[in-house]
């Protein structure tokens, strides 16, 4: 009988906010109705993955809405990428986006600031979890998934896999500012318009462009909802149901747009107005439900495709300290 | 001569196949045969499709392949696929137990109808379905077309909790809850089959293009 040793990584102290395992997402459920759920900001989870040197396919901690403390078990190497968190590690205080050496013992603790929604915490190796459906990913209202298809709570215990390279070559890696998405509390979203822009009034449309709206407190990992002078439906309000993505930008018979979100459903029956571009999903997800306040701007697909490919082209740009 | 179908981005990394704006079998077959084309194999960069009633959802990675390329590439295709799927449908009986603590609006739906029970339960199973397509939450499927005399308008405020197997018609279709969720459709009957287990080998008892029969347990 061989003794199978499971590597005990990372204790769970406290969670006062949304914590859930997420990788990239579950692909190839979506034609049975199974939402492909993963990451809010995508773009946060692959480098906080570069940066601990896993493949951007690992799972790691989606932490959202409040505060985490963690203990390391052992001695590892993690990264904390997102936005509106402050991270200390024991004794001292360390910006986002690079990655650390942390010792057995030590305490992780990730402080909810004002902006900013979500970050992710990787470790060297990747968080394990059994895969459901060929993903980590929580989906909480499957439940299945991450731990038991539940958010993480005080007391769990997280197993990680194998560094990819010896931990002190994999600590002190950094992406810089300017390479990393613009977020901001404000930000203006560039849209691919339609499928379902006639449906809607010149004005209406007009207006979708020209005003502010704000991200409803409402809001979750399903859909943003958004608040601003409703928008008007020529006489359609509904059509029949088809398939739609994360940035699919809904809007139902109150002329209040909702934007798809990791959790959302594979199909829905509401004219989609536009969708928001890949580039700009980052940007949106760090929206704070309640207070951020946002803007769109017409844009084509070529141009949207290259702005993604320029986004991630900047991971190349990962230096090491 | 069919028309046709539409090819329109949604966003940057994904296009819809639209065949129609209305729910008719016919639509729904062009939808499941241009998937099935799709599926063997994959184009490169393709990640994965959403057939829906008369629509289907190409999702793609922009990293590997354009939208002009996917369109184009989705042309030909289309020009290839004939009206049917080239997979046989599975054909799938079910089982259920009509009315009752298991079908709580049985006896509601055939007053509203002005039928008996037993009429709503022969109607329902003299048909052979459609899975037109899968939705709403993991495994559920949108079958379709129910007998016109069955047509029913959604509950005015759905329920909070359907239970798992329930049989379940609302306007032109019927469906069945996967797992226990909220739901708005008029609740007839139950099955003991399991339609989702995330955990199995097989996930999912029913595919989009299935075909189902309901038999009549006592």
């Amino acid at each position: 009988m061989w003794l199978v040793i499971k590597i005990m990584s990372l204790e769970i102290i406290e969670v006062n906010g949304l914590a859930t395992v997420q990788d990239p997402g579950r692909v190839g459920w979506r034609k049975f109705g199974v939402p492909t759920s993963g990451a809010m900001d995508a773009f946060a989870l692959h480098t906080t993955n570069l940066l601990v040197g896993n493949d951007p396919s690992c799972a790691a901690i989606e932490i959202g809405l409040g505060d985490i403390a963690l203990r390391a078990l052992r001695d590892c190497v993690i990264s904390v990428a997102g936005v509106g968190f402050g991270l200390s590690v024991y004794i001292w205080d360390f910006p986002l986006w690079s990655s650390y050496y942390v010792r057995g013992g030590w305490t992780i603790r990730l402080t909810k600031l004002d902006s900013g929604m979500w970050a992710y915490l990787a470790i060297s190796g990747g968080v394990l979890s059994k895969p459901v459906l060929g993903s980590r990913s929580t989906y909480l209202r499957g439940p299945f998934g991450g731990l038991d298809g539940r958010q993480l709570q005080a007391g769990d215990v997280l197993r990680s896999g194998t560094p990819s390279r010896p931990l002190t070559s994999l600590a002190a890696r950094t992406l810089p500012a300017e390479v990393r998405p613009f977020y901001s509390d404000n930000p203006t979203l560039d849209v691919i318009m339609g499928p379902q822009e006639k449906y809607f009034t010149e004005e209406s449309t007009a207006k979708f462009v020209s005003q502010e709206f704000v991200v409803s407190p409402t809001s979750d990992r399903m859909g943003y909802r958004l608040e601003g002078v409703p928008l008007t439906h020529r006489n359609k309000t509904e059509l029949i149901s088809e398939g739609m993505t994360m940035g699919a930008i809904q809007v139902p018979s109150n002329g209040q747009p909702i934007i798809m979100m990791a959790d959302s459903p594979t199909t829905g029956g509401y004219p989609k107005i536009g969708t928001v571009v890949s580039a700009d999903l980052p940007l949106l997800a760090q929206c704070a439900p309640g207070k951020s306040r946002i803007r769109f701007r017409k844009t084509t697909v070529a141009k949207a495709q290259k702005k993604y490919r320029e986004l991630m082209s900047g991971l190349e740009r990962m230096v090491e300290e | 001569m069919q028309t046709k179908p539409r090819i329109v981005p949604l966003g940057d990394s994904s296009l819809l196949v639209q065949f129609g704006e209305e729910i008719n079998p016919a639509v729904n077959q062009r939808v499941h045969a241009l998937a099935s084309l799709l599926e063997a194999p994959p184009f490169k960069g393709m990640t994965e499709t959403v057939p829906a009633y008369a629509a289907l959802l190409v999702q793609y990675d922009p990293l590997l392949i354009s939208f002009t390329r996917v369109r184009s590439f989705l042309r030909e295709k289309i020009s290839q696929a004939g009206e049917t799927a080239s997979r046989r449908p599975k054909q799938v009986q079910v089982p259920v137990r009509y009315g009752g603590e298991f079908g709580v609006d049985l006896e509601s739906v055939a007053c509203h109808l002005q039928l008996q029970a037993d009429d709503i339960i022969r109607l329902h199973t003299q048909r052979t379905y459609t899975v037109y397509m899968m939705g709403f939450t993991p495994g559920f499927p949108y079958m379709g077309t129910l007998d016109d005399a069955l047509f029913m308008p959604r509950l005015e405020t759905p329920r909070l909790h359907v239970p798992a197997g329930t049989v379940a018609i609302a306007g032109s279709q019927t469906g069945i809850y996967p797992i226990v969720s909220p739901g708005g459709w008029q609740l007839i009957g139950w099955t003991p089959l399991q339609l989702f287990d995330p955990h199995s080998e097989a996930p999912f008892l029913f595919s989009p293009g299935d075909e189902v029969r309901f038999i009549e347990e006592k």
